[in-house]
């Protein structure tokens, strides 16, 4: 189908279900080219820690078949429907890996990327390739499969994404550290990732912030929270708890989340539901060093009223600043181009998310080499054109 | 003998060899070339031993300008470049031509920093793989891919190839742990790609230059993910009376939610090589030996191989065994890290590096063993169980030509077996010359094309690594000049 949309030379909008079709720049298109029918696990080998699935495939179904099986997939896809005003529970895996957007256990699990081990796709040619395949490692020629995730699109359609999965955690817990000013948050989560004891998210919610978790023994608390969770057999868990408390001493005295209230917890963050949507405030995602992070949102915040979710211990800032003609994007931009790092626009009205740049530009020798890669796609330019950057 | 195809030299380039020379002189000045025979010869070839050919010059650049000053010239002047690290590529990833220059970075092997507060190190590519560990450990880290290598091979080799290790279930390869790199194209311009965040902005570049086998640049200099070291870690013994018996128990062990740092397996011959090199304690009458490596605190290592101990009893084990301390922990690593020397110093071997689905390991065994008996060869079998990469090491004798030729036989119809049984060419060694030609049963023509398309982008004249990766037939009408065109025909 896409070789005769190809053949015709018609710009071809890409779509899963829809999850993602408020965020990233509009695509030109005359078609609309759905992956919402190919649905379905096509391989699934718990004991070897793979499965396949054709990439319209609802995320919840194959988090389904997995639970059922007693797995998961370890890098938490965030689904940013809620929070964009598209429908929520409509991310394909296709979607995930075609942004690779990933949620907290990121930091200990690696990224849908990482996670990433084959593909089937097709080309803005027309061509069907694979790249990968359905065994952890494979060096044979260039990693074109996960050269693909983060191209929302724009290089080839996947069809069928083979990836790793990871058993559930026998039992998990948190511990919540109350009144950090974002600095010295920050600084204890990186000390926690330092240890040996495998935080399975590292998280600080300023207290504008907090104010907004739905978490009944959170909720009231009126003040910062700086978590960290603890993912592992049920035998380890309170020595790692005690240890990573002596480790936090300083930190002072943390609230401790038993397993459910963890798993609630953890689950609002997978729909950011503490940046919901809204028209009046627009949504950034900053990747950065963490120890960067807190004087990021310091700089922005001496222009506008922000809230800030920090994850990933400071790697990952989600920013809500206040809805204005660029979106903040000036003073975003500057604040980060000084310490390090991208930002991308992910909630705004759709005008202003055409008229700046959604995606960190970029510098002119690596948008040569984007563009030569772009074109060896889809020498046409027919796939999600303008989706990622205005003039390819 | 060896019957793998390597490109005649182009005479017009070796006849411009003076002007060459005195062209890059006046560039980078003479210090950094090695012009006499006698130096080349210590470039002729990597540890894929069997082919080997002087290149014309070799290069020792320090700075990344000079690889960028190196390369600009070598485009202008149209000569071939072999991007070298330490020459430990089992592939032949390194070899030269003839009429090639070899550009090695192995002097470029400085730290430049180590920031302990967002866990990461940024190196010179020239730096040895345990030297990053060794520069960390006394701030409680270790750089997490282990090749069997490590002493000598470069990081810059390490991202040539996408390098594994042994433990790799756990921590990932080589993509899994690094950032960004600065990386030289062949036409000198240096881009960085990556950085020091932990998600890329825009398309995912350093996912194609990492494991392209030096096809898209020269790598001069990575940042790291530095990994905090486990409290402790002690790996377990188990004899299993068949290779069905071991590969359930993996299984079963993973289904259990378990999953260890290490799972590496050995067939009866590995076994007895490896006892009579190292003398580890394996058991030397167990058909199949699993050595099953768990970390953590003291408590939770004894809580974890117990359990593993439990599982493995419903396979009917004729052994295990728990190690005692860390000297017999050593022992038993050792065994598993010296068996590729172990096997070298009874017999010449070819070190095969396909991957299988595990569910695959006892057929292939039993193939495996087949092939090598039909081609009338032995064969020994490591395999890193977790992750589905088996190494046949195929014993034969190099002094005779005949019966290379038959390994090299044997191994290509191994690796096209592992094909077939869903696996892959290489887990973890990569392609270079050695399975160049194999890349069509795996791959199609038009798979081949979307990632010579990515060659073209950032080597356009294909001057960089020639020979490797891509079937020979394919890459000579690349540089012939057609590369601008699309490789349909391929």
């Amino acid at each position: 189908m896409i070789a005769r949309l190809a053949r015709e030379k018609r710009g071809i909008e890409v779509v899963g279900h829809g999850a993602l079709r408020n965020t990233g720049r509009v695509a030109k298109a005359d078609v609309v080219l759905t992956t919402s029918g190919l649905k379905g696990v096509t391989l699934y080998e718990p004991t070897e820690l793979v499965m396949s699935a054709r990439s319209g495939t609802p995320v919840y179904e194959i988090e389904a078949i997995l639970a059922a099986r007693g797995q998961m997939l370890s890098f938490e896809p965030v689904d940013l429907g809620p929070a964009t005003g598209a429908p929520g529970g409509a991310l394909s895996i296709g979607g995930v890996f075609a942004t690779n957007f990933s949620g907290s256990r990121r930091i200990s699990a690696g990224s849908a990327r990482d996670n990433l081990l084959g593909v089937r796709a097709v080309n803005g040619r027309g061509e069907l390739f694979k790249s990968g395949g359905r065994v952890m490692k494979n060096v044979a020629g260039l990693d074109v499969a996960r050269g693909l995730t983060g191209s929302w699109g724009t290089l080839a359609v996947m069809t069928e994404v083979t990836f790793k999965v990871a058993p559930l955690p026998q039992t998990m817990q948190t511990l919540a550290f109350v009144g950090l000013p974002d600095d010295l948050a920050i600084e204890a989560l990186n000390i926690a990732m330092a240890t040996p004891l495998e935080i399975s998210g590292a998280v600080h919610l300023p207290k504008n912030c907090v104010d907004r978790l739905k978490v009944p023994k959170l909720k009231g608390v009126g003040q910062s929270l700086t978590l960290l969770r603890l993912e592992t057999f049920a035998t380890s868990i309170d020595e790692r708890r005690e240890k990573l408390k002596a480790a936090l001493k300083v930190y002072g005295k943390p609230i401790e989340l038993d397993a459910e209230d963890t798993f609630s917890l953890w689950s609002e963050f997978r729909t950011l539901s503490m940046m919901p949507f809204s028209t009046e405030t627009s949504l950034w995602r900053i990747s950065t060093l963490p120890t960067k992070a807190p004087e990021i949102v310091a700089a922005i915040q001496k222009f506008m009223d922000v809230v800030a979710f920090y994850d990933w211990s400071g790697a990952l800032v989600w920013l809500e600043v206040p809805a204005a003609a660029d979106a903040g994007a000036a003073d975003v931009r500057r604040a980060v181009a000084v310490r390090g790092g991208h930002a991308t626009l992910i909630r705004a009205e759709p005008e202003i998310r055409n008229s700046v740049e959604v995606f960190e530009p970029l510098k002119p020798e690596i948008e040569r080499l984007t563009r030569g890669i772009k074109s060896a796609f889809d020498p046409s330019g027919l796939l999600n054109r303008g989706r990622m950057y205005a003039n390819f | 003998m060896p019957h793998i195809e390597l490109p005649e030299p182009d005479v017009g380039v070796l006849r411009r060899l003076p002007i060459l020379i005195e062209g890059l002189k006046s560039r980078v000045g003479q210090d950094l070339l090695i012009v006499d025979e006698d130096g080349r010869r210590a470039y002729e070839t990597d540890a894929f031993t069997a082919y080997r050919r002087v290149p014309m010059l070799v290069v020792l650049p320090r700075t990344t300008e000079e690889v960028s000053k190196i390369l600009k010239y070598c485009h202008e002047n149209d000569v071939k470049v072999i991007p070298r690290g330490a020459g430990t590529s089992l592939c032949g990833g390194s070899l030269p031509t003839e009429d090639a220059i070899v550009l090695c970075i192995s002097k470029m092997n400085r730290v430049i920093e180590i920031d302990y507060a967002n866990r990461l190190a940024r190196l010179e590519a020239g730096i040895t793989n345990l030297q990053i560990t060794a520069e960390v450990a006394a701030g409680g880290f270790f750089y997490a891919p282990d090749p069997s290598s490590q002493l000598a091979c470069t990081l810059a080799g390490n991202l040539a190839m996408n390098s594994g290790g042994a433990h790799c279930l756990k921590y990932g390869v080589t993509t899994h742990n690094v950032l960004g790199v600065k990386m030289v194209l062949i036409d000198g311009t240096v881009v960085e790609i990556g950085g020091s965040a932990l998600e890329r902005n825009g398309y995912d570049l350093l996912s194609l230059v990492i494991g392209s086998e030096g096809q898209l640049g020269v790598i001069t200099e990575a940042t790291v993910k530095l990994v905090p070291a486990p409290e402790g870690a002690r790996p377990m013994m188990i004899g299993f009376r068949s290779p069905e018996a071991a590969g359930s128990c993996v299984s079963a062990i993973i289904a259990a939610g378990i999953i260890p740092v290490a799972i590496e397996y050995m067939d009866h011959a590995a076994i007895e090589v490896c006892e009579a090199f190292a003398g580890a304690g394996y058991p030397l009458d167990a058909e199949a030996l699993l050595i099953v490596e768990v970390e953590g605190s003291e408590a939770e290592i004894g809580i974890l191989l117990g359990r593993i101990a439990e599982i493995a009893a419903r396979f009917d084990p004729k052994t295990v065994q728990i190690s005692a301390d860390a000297e017999q922990s050593a022992r038993i690593w050792a065994g598993r890290k010296a068996a590729f020397g172990a096997i070298g110093r009874i017999s010449d071997y070819l070190c095969m590096d396909g991957t299988i689905p595990l569910a695959q390991l006892p057929h292939a065994l039993t193939r495996i063993s087949q092939i090598c008996a039909e081609y009338g060869l032995k064969v020994a079998n490591i395999f890193h169980a977790g992750d589905g990469n088996l190494h046949p090491l195929i014993l034969y004798d190099a002094n005779s030509p005949e019966e290379a030729e038959r390994a090299e036989l044997a191994g290509e119809t191994i690796l096209k077996l592992c094909v077939e049984l869903g696996g892959c060419l290489t887990g973890e060694h990569g392609v270079g010359i050695e399975k160049r030609e194999l890349m069509t049963t795996q791959f199609s023509p038009t798979d081949l094309a979307v990632q010579m398309r990515i060659k073209t982008v950032f080597d356009p004249t294909w001057r960089l690594n020639p020979a490797k990766v891509f079937p020979l037939a394919i890459t000579n009408v690349m540089r012939a000049g057609d590369a601008a065109s699309t490789p349909e025909a391929a």
